[in-house]
């Protein structure tokens, strides 16, 4: 094996690191060559099944609050009293092995997004290029970065806060949560146990945090990400002032002429004269000191979690016919339509809820294709199913919940005005309500020669346009100006129905290697083959299952003496035993 | 009910009468001429029928000649065909998932078109066929039934009446012939305009010395139809946009001519 060369690196490297890493061949067709084929070296992150998850963000370098300063004193400041942790800097349990972490695409470049603890205690920072962390660390586990996965997250647990915590939350930047926590921490015990059981909750979800308790936003900023405590309120300027300059939530070019200037912390610059700092960055920097200490208000943006849309109609006597079950769902239907027109939503899922006297609640739900809002169709899809309801001795109010709604906008009228097909989906809300939403369904192409992988069932409604694939400017295929071919193209026919597994036949005569049978018996019928074609040899898709590897199926189609028309195919291609057993198989039928 | 009231003159003349039967028209929609229809584009198909072509607003039934794959195969794509000359969507009522997509593409109903809807009995069907045909915005309304009684069928009918959506019934074939009529699904009465009766015959023949099968053909039967006769042809099956065609030597065409022998090569 070191016959002249010698040692040489690159090729022990690839010994040990290419072996186990790539598939030994990758030939879709005739395996019987047994010289070995050259294998494209792939990048490791090209290779992996894309893991699309918020939580994949490695965590920060971030040491747990601990227990603060003791509880909170009375407070008597008019200012909030605000906290603002850095919630969304997950961690994954157990995998602190193996460094981790997220690559970003930046301008030309790819770069780090984010690093686990692990990777920066081996020196990798966000915003060092991905090729250079790979050379540095070998088996680094790279993952796309998901900014928007990660803000959605991050807006999440807003909510979470709002309908748990308190009334006011911001998310403030892409990785911290502002709380105005005034007039509800003593609910949760004081303001050191609320932020105890914030954290505790926070790591349940996965979540390290970092919490901090101060007079303002901006106090409350610095001090969650540097140093960590529950400030006693009016304490924050003394809090402040041996924090670095950068806690000031300032732009880094004001934060390089700072520290040219010698201020290094807050306190160094609160003690600087105001108009000449003023004269100098303009009006951020002060207007962000003074925000910090609380001269000037900051006033919070809080999300708004959204409130389940319900309408509710009580009866003073209990109905149980269907008429009038019927005229009251007419009452209530405009009213859940007028509360969506002005949340700006269109129903999804509606349940009915119908409370009986005996205290059995009778349900109904109706399910929606699209958004809508339409009156008139929601109590039609409602009204259709009544019958389902048991009245029993008397229902005494009924009630419409919305489920699930999704955004819908102001519509045009513009159907009326132009000639467009009509809109499908009353049509798909009345069969879904009727047999179940999957009982109904579309059939895309599939890009695969096995027929029965080569159609995939879709939702119903909106079937996606088959996008062309985007190709570069210099891609030879662009010469290539004939008509895009259909994967179900007519030149290779198929039958219109298709059994659901092959069934085997019997009693084959045909010749090997490549003859369509001559005769042969299924399902108890003898067939004598007069006319052919074929074969169409479709491979076994070997980067789907390995036992498909070396797998073919020989497709002939033939019609017998009575002018039948079948699909048969042949387990193997009749030269080589590993490619199957040479059993014959019918599958369809052509009309 | 206003032709009662304008003939209560004691005389009737001959312009009442006129006026009479301007009115009558208008109510009766001037017969069968006025419909939509959906022609073959086959001279010899369409003057046997007696709107010119299957009336777009009715009720259409087709069954496969015996319960072999093939005929039932062939029954499938002769609907498939008619479908896919509709004009819109097209929903297509199954009791089992067994229709192959690319076959119903290859016969021109392109998946873009489609939506497949499975019912649990035939009654279930019968029903979301008539919420299809009540919708107004398909094309088509394609089911698959062991048996609908007459009722069953009047009613889809009746659902049809009015609207651009032809309505496609496929009797197909039940498993033991306990059936009234030993098994032959087009002997229960039906409130169809058309009945149909199609089976796979030998395919077209290829020049001598080629091997391989030629263009399909099939054996067309028109059972019955309202106000006109039954008829029978031989045709070649449906090619990528749905239209059947005439053999060569049946529509005065050399051998040589190519269009039978698209498939040969």
């Amino acid at each position: 094996m070191l016959r002249g060369g010698g040692w040489r690196p690159g090729a022990r490297w690839a010994r040990v690191e290419g072996a186990d890493a790539r598939p030994r061949d990758r030939r879709a067709g005739r395996v019987s060559e047994a010289a070995p084929h050259p294998v494209k070296a792939m990048p490791p992150d090209e290779g992996r099944t894309p893991v699309r998850d918020p939580r994949a963000t490695p965590p920060s370098a971030s040491p747990p609050w601990k227990g603060g300063a003791g509880g909170g004193s009375a407070d008597s400041s008019p200012s909030a009293r605000l906290r603002a942790d850095p919630p969304p800097t997950p961690s994954l349990p157990g995998r602190g092995a193996v460094p981790r972490i997220t690559s970003l695409q930046s301008g030309n470049a790819l770069i780090i997004a984010a690093a686990c603890p692990a990777a920066r205690a081996l020196g990798l920072a966000p915003g060092m290029a991905v090729t250079q962390a790979r050379a540095l660390v070998p088996g680094l586990d790279i993952r796309p970065a998901d900014p928007e996965g990660d803000r959605a997250a991050l807006l999440r647990l807003a909510m979470l806060a709002a309908r748990r915590w308190c009334p006011v939350v911001m998310p403030s930047g892409d990785d911290g949560l502002f709380l105005d926590i005034s007039g509800t921490a003593h609910l949760f015990g004081g303001e050191a146990r609320m932020a105890r059981r914030i954290v505790a909750l926070l790591k349940r979800h996965g979540f390290t945090a970092r919490v901090a308790v101060a007079d303002t936003p901006g106090a409350a900023w610095a001090l969650a990400r540097y140093a960590p405590q529950i400030c006693p309120p009016g304490a924050h300027p003394d809090a402040l002032a041996p924090l670095p300059t950068a806690a000031l939530r300032l732009e880094p070019r004001a934060r390089d002429v700072l520290k040219r200037l010698g201020i290094e912390t807050i306190g160094q610059l609160a003690a600087v004269p105001r108009a000449p700092l003023a004269r100098r960055f303009g009006s951020t920097l002060i207007a962000r000191l003074d925000q910090a200490s609380g001269r000037l208000a900051e006033p919070l943006d809080p999300v708004i979690p959204p409130e389940a849309i319900g309408v509710v109609q009580r009866f003073a006597e209990p109905i149980a016919t269907a008429e009038a079950i019927a005229h009251w769902l007419g009452v209530l239907m405009p009213r859940l339509v007028t509360a969506l027109a002005e949340a700006g939503l269109g129903a999804r899922v509606i349940d009915l809820v119908a409370d009986r006297i005996d205290g059995v609640p009778q349900r109904l739900r109706i399910g929606l294709a699209r958004p809508t809002r339409d009156g008139a169709h929601l109590l039609r899809l409602i009204v259709r199913r009544i019958e389902e309801i048991a009245p029993g001795y008397g229902i005494d109010a009924l009630a419409l919940h919305v489920r699930r709604a999704d955004p819908l906008g102001a519509e045009p009228f513009a159907e009326t005005l132009e000639d467009r097909p009509p809109d499908l989906a009353p049509l798909i809300d009345t069969l879904a309500n009727r047999i179940g939403i999957s009982a109904l369904w579309r059939s895309v192409p599939v890009e695969s020669d096995v027929p029965e992988r080569s159609v995939a069932a879709a939702p119903p409604l909106d079937p996606p346009p088959r996008a062309a694939p985007k190709s570069k400017p210099d891609d030879v295929r662009q010469l290539d100006r004939s008509r895009p071919l259909h994967p179900w193209d007519a030149r290779w026919p198929r039958p219109v129905r298709l059994l659901r597994r092959p069934e085997l036949l019997d009693h084959v005569l045909a010749e090997l290697p490549d003859q369509p049978p001559k005769r042969f018996t299924w399902r108890g019928m003898a067939h004598r083959v007069v006319r052919a074609d074929g074969p169409e040899r479709i491979l076994g898709e070997w980067w789907k299952r390995g036992t498909e590897r070396h797998s073919v199926r020989d497709y002939f189609q033939v019609e017998d003496d009575a002018g039948q028309r079948f699909w048969l195919f042949r387990r193997g291609d009749g030269e080589r035993g590993e490619t199957g057993d040479l059993a014959w198989f019918m599958h369809g039928s052509f009309g | 009910m206003r032709v009662v009231a304008v003939s209560c003159p004691a005389i009737p003349s001959s312009a009442i009468i006129a006026e009479l039967r301007e009115s009558l028209k208008k109510v009766e929609g001037d017969g069968l001429r006025r419909r939509p229809v959906l022609p073959f584009g086959i001279g010899a198909i369409d003057e046997k029928l007696a709107p010119g072509g299957l009336r777009l607003d009715s009720l259409h039934e087709i069954a496969a000649a015996s319960a072999a794959p093939s005929d039932d195969a062939a029954a499938t794509l002769f609907m498939a065909g008619i479908a896919a000359r509709a004009w819109g969507p097209v929903l297509w009522v199954v009791r089992r998932r067994d229709l192959f997509a690319p076959g119903l593409y290859q016969a021109g109903l392109a998946p873009e078109r489609l939506i497949y809807a499975e019912a649990a009995d035939d009654a279930e069907l019968l029903a979301l066929m008539e919420e299809g045909l009540r919708h107004r915005g398909l094309g088509a309304v394609v089911g698959e039934v062991k048996r609908a009684a007459m009722p069953n069928t009047r009613r889809l009918q009746l659902a049809a009446e009015g609207g651009k959506t032809i309505a496609l019934l496929l009797k197909r074939h039940a498993r033991a012939a306990t059936d009234k009529g030993g098994g032959n699904p087009l002997a229960v009465p039906s409130a169809a305009v058309t009945r149909w009766r199609i089976a796979a015959a030998p395919s077209a023949p290829l020049p001598v010395g080629a091997a391989g099968v030629g263009r399909a053909r099939w054996q067309v039967e028109l059972v019955r139809q309202r106000g006109g006769e039954p008829a029978d042809w031989t045709m070649e099956a449906c090619d990528e946009t749905g239209r059947l065609a005439l053999p060569a030597r049946l529509a005065d065409r050399t051998a040589g001519a190519g269009r039978a022998y698209r498939h040969a090569a």
